[in-house]
């Protein structure tokens, strides 16, 4: 297990890739955090897409890069640009959310 | 949590993740149209981008069906020959049987959130997958780049195909 320390000394608990077990302990200064891990700064653009995922998440939406051509904050293009290692890998551990686990 | 031997450092998973193993860029040649091919091509091709991988596909010989515009959206599964399909050959030859059979896949494929070949060759597109065409195919099936999906990178030679394979870590999948 893998733990990230916040500014305050809160530990919160990660997975082996480093997203965060407990969707409740994130905050915008977290996502500013694993952002910096993924060399990811983090501009307007990237907030929409932040919590347009985690309003998936609350409505228990499954994702896959279908769902931004179908009509999110971005187009697919757009989503590549902001995250480029992996779209919905990066933006959903910056999220805070687990990552999607379809294969599309 | 607090077990040390499960502990990983965030210096290792950065490690790990540039590690000199890890695959940068995916070649696939795509030979056949049957609708499995080519979603297995087109499932892989965006899997690999989805996790930061390059990607990019050489449409040959039959495979160019899929990117044929007339074409690409009646696209069959295999009904004889198939084994794995659980039809008997001789029902699978008989006229309807292999549009009922692709009717049925593309509903399941529906089900499971994977788009039309139209709808997937957009995606691939937006998200940076290069499409090309093999020019000896395009010259023995009489096309032209006017008869293809209009967001394809290009025709391109097999010599050329393999130099845009160059550099370390580079992947060539045949379908």
């Amino acid at each position: 297990m893998n733990e990230l320390t916040t500014d305050n000394k809160n530990n919160l608990a990660r997975n082996e890739e480093g997203y965060l077990l407990d969707f409740s302990q994130w905050t915008p200064e977290v996502a500013q955090q694993i952002a910096n891990e993924e060399k990811i700064e983090l501009t307007d653009k990237h907030w929409e897409v932040i919590s347009f995922l985690q309003d998936c998440y609350r409505k228990s939406m499954a994702l896959s890069i279908r769902t931004f051509g179908k009509g999110g904050p971005v187009s697919i293009k757009e989503l590549y640009a902001l995250f480029p290692n992996g779209p919905l890998k990066q933006s959903t551990k910056i999220a805070g959310i687990p990552k999607p686990a379809g294969c599309v | 949590m607090n077990d040390s031997t499960q502990s990983t450092t965030l210096e290792s998973i950065t490690e790990a993740k540039q590690s000199p193993a890890s695959i940068k860029k995916m070649m696939l040649i795509l030979s056949k149209a049957t609708l499995d091919n080519v979603y297995a091509c087109f499932i892989l091709a965006n899997g690999a981008r989805m996790e930061g991988i390059e990607a990019e596909i050489f449409f040959t010989f039959f495979g160019l069906e899929a990117i044929k515009q007339k074409s690409l959206e009646h696209l069959h599964v295999a009904t004889v020959g198939n084994p794995a399909l659980h039809i008997p050959t001789m029902l699978g030859g008989l006229p309807g049987v292999e549009a009922l059979a692709s009717k049925a896949m593309k509903k399941e494929m529906e089900k499971l959130d994977i788009p039309g070949v139209q709808e997937f060759l957009e995606i691939l597109s937006a998200s940076g997958v290069k499409l090309w065409a093999c020019k000896l195919a395009m010259d023995m099936f009489h096309l032209t780049e006017k008869d293809l999906f209009k967001e394809i990178a290009g025709v391109l030679t097999v010599g050329q195909f393999y130099d845009r394979a160059k550099g370390d870590h580079t992947h060539i999948l045949f379908i």
